[in-house]
Order: structure tokens, then sequence, then C-alpha cells
């Protein structure tokens, strides 16, 4: 196990968690609590590429974390102000209930 | 493996998964907070002081304080009885369970001719601003507009009168 493989596994294992909440839960905004920590794990992959690639004087893994730290903040503002119209209109942000899905 | 980053990763994984299991929504987005703040961290002891500082910056201070608003805009009606889990919770968990089985199967036995005893390099803020300025001038400009379009979006989204949309249906 070198450290390379650990930090691997923990991005690993964040995404997993990311992805069953995603898959799992039933209100829209933990659905995208869930993205942004799946976000995280690729972030925290790009970073440990960088640090323990062959040229870590590149520096295109900490300016790709950087855009990648951007769009997703875009990317919650878009999503959280969507699930903000859907409330509006149908009173409930339940992704399980026919009238949220159905707007 | 150091104990520094035993700790981190406990407190990450800690963090996200009471963000992803906990059943008051306020509850997660604090879990949230306190995964995100484990990352940053890490990013710091990775020597990558501007990344995890942005990473403070723009997830635990802007990010979780708009879920926060969203959670509170959108939580008149649920009821306290209110399922937490969709009914195919168990498919959802498999699923993750099999990718998680099959990255790590990867790393594993994918990872291992990569350098993994260099030193933290250096990385001053200058030459941060140097490639950002230079070399990657295009991308920030990109993301620049990019911003400015879903700010502009989300504002049109979140305005709109719904009064006028719903009143032929009542």
């Amino acid at each position: 196990m070198t450290p390379l493989t650990n930090y691997l596994l923990l991005s690993a294992f964040l995404f997993c968690i990311g992805l069953a909440g995603a898959l799992s839960r039933r209100s829209a905004i933990m659905v995208l609590i869930g993205i942004e920590i799946m976000l995280n794990a690729a972030n925290l992959n790009f970073i440990v590429f960088w640090r323990f690639g062959p040229v870590p004087t590149a520096l295109t893994g900490v300016m790709f974390t950087i855009f990648s730290i951007a769009v997703a903040a875009a990317e919650a503002a878009v999503g959280l102000s969507i699930i903000l119209a859907v409330y509006r209109r149908t009173r409930t942000t339940d992704l399980d209930s026919t009238e949220a899905t159905r707007s | 493996m150091t104990l520094v980053f035993l700790l981190l990763a406990v407190i990450t994984i800690l963090g996200m998964g009471a963000a992803m299991s906990l059943r008051n929504p306020v509850h997660c987005v604090v879990g949230l907070t306190l995964g995100l703040l484990g990352l940053a961290a890490l990013y710091l002891q990775f020597g990558a002081q501007f990344v995890g500082l942005t990473q403070v910056l723009v997830y635990v201070g802007a990010v979780a304080i708009l879920i926060i608003f969203a959670i509170m805009m959108t939580r008149s009606s649920e009821s306290a009885e209110q399922q937490t889990f969709s009914r195919s919770w168990v498919a959802g968990v498999a699923i993750a369970v099999a990718v998680f089985a099959v990255l790590g199967w990867a790393v594993h036995f994918g990872a291992s001719g990569l350098n993994t005893q260099s030193t933290a390099p250096e990385l001053p803020v200058k030459q941060i601003g140097d490639a950002l300025l230079h070399r990657f001038v295009l991308p920030l400009e990109i993301i620049a507009l990019l911003l400015t379009a879903a700010l502009i979006g989300a504002g049109v989204l979140a305005l709109q009168d719904p009064a006028s949309e719903t009143r032929g249906q009542r």
C-alpha cells in the first residue's frame, strides 16, 4: 500500500458515498449535495495526481481543480434555483412524488 | 500512511457519510461542511495552499450557505413523517458498492507504476497568477463567461412570478 493508493482509495470511497446518497435520497437538495460530494472526490484525485505525478511543476492539476471548483459553484447556484422554481409550482422537493416530476 | 492523513481521512469520511445518511437536512449540511473542511485540510497538507483556501472560501463560505438558504425556503411543506430515503434505496446503495469495488480493484492493481515518494512541491501564489494570466488565460475567460451566464440564469429562474402560471390550474 503506497501513499498514492491510500489517497486514491479515499477519493473512490468519497465518490461512492456521494453516489449512494444521490441515488437513494428523496429530497432534491440532498441529491444535489451528493453530486457536490462526487465533484469533490474528483477534485481530490486531481490534486493527488498533481502531487505524486511525474511533473509537479506543470500546475495542470491545480489549475483544473480551481476551474472545477468554479464550475461546481455555478452548478450549485443553477441547481438550487431550479429546485426553488419547482418548489414554487408544486410545493414539494420530493423526487418520488408524481407532482414534482410531472411539472 | 501518516497519522495526519488518517485523522483527516476519518474526519472527511465521517462528515460526508453524515451528510448522506442523517434525516434532518440542516444536520446534513453541517456534516457536508465538516467533510469539505477535512478535504481543504488535505489540500493544505499536499502543499496546494491556494486550492485549500479556495475550497474553504467557495464551498464552506458560499455553497454551504446557499444550500442552507434553499433548505430554509423549501421547508414549510416537509412533514415530520416524510420518508428520507427513496423506495429504491437498496438498488442505489448496491450500485455504489459495486462502483467502489471496481474503482478499488483498478486502484489496487493499476497505480503501482507511478512516482510515489516525491517531496511536496513548492507552489507560490505568484506562480499560479502567472499561469492563470498566460498559459491558462482562455479557460479563465471561459470560466468568467460561464459564471456570469450561470448567475443571470439562476436569477431569472428564481425571480419568475409563479402566480401567473399557477392561477389557471387552480
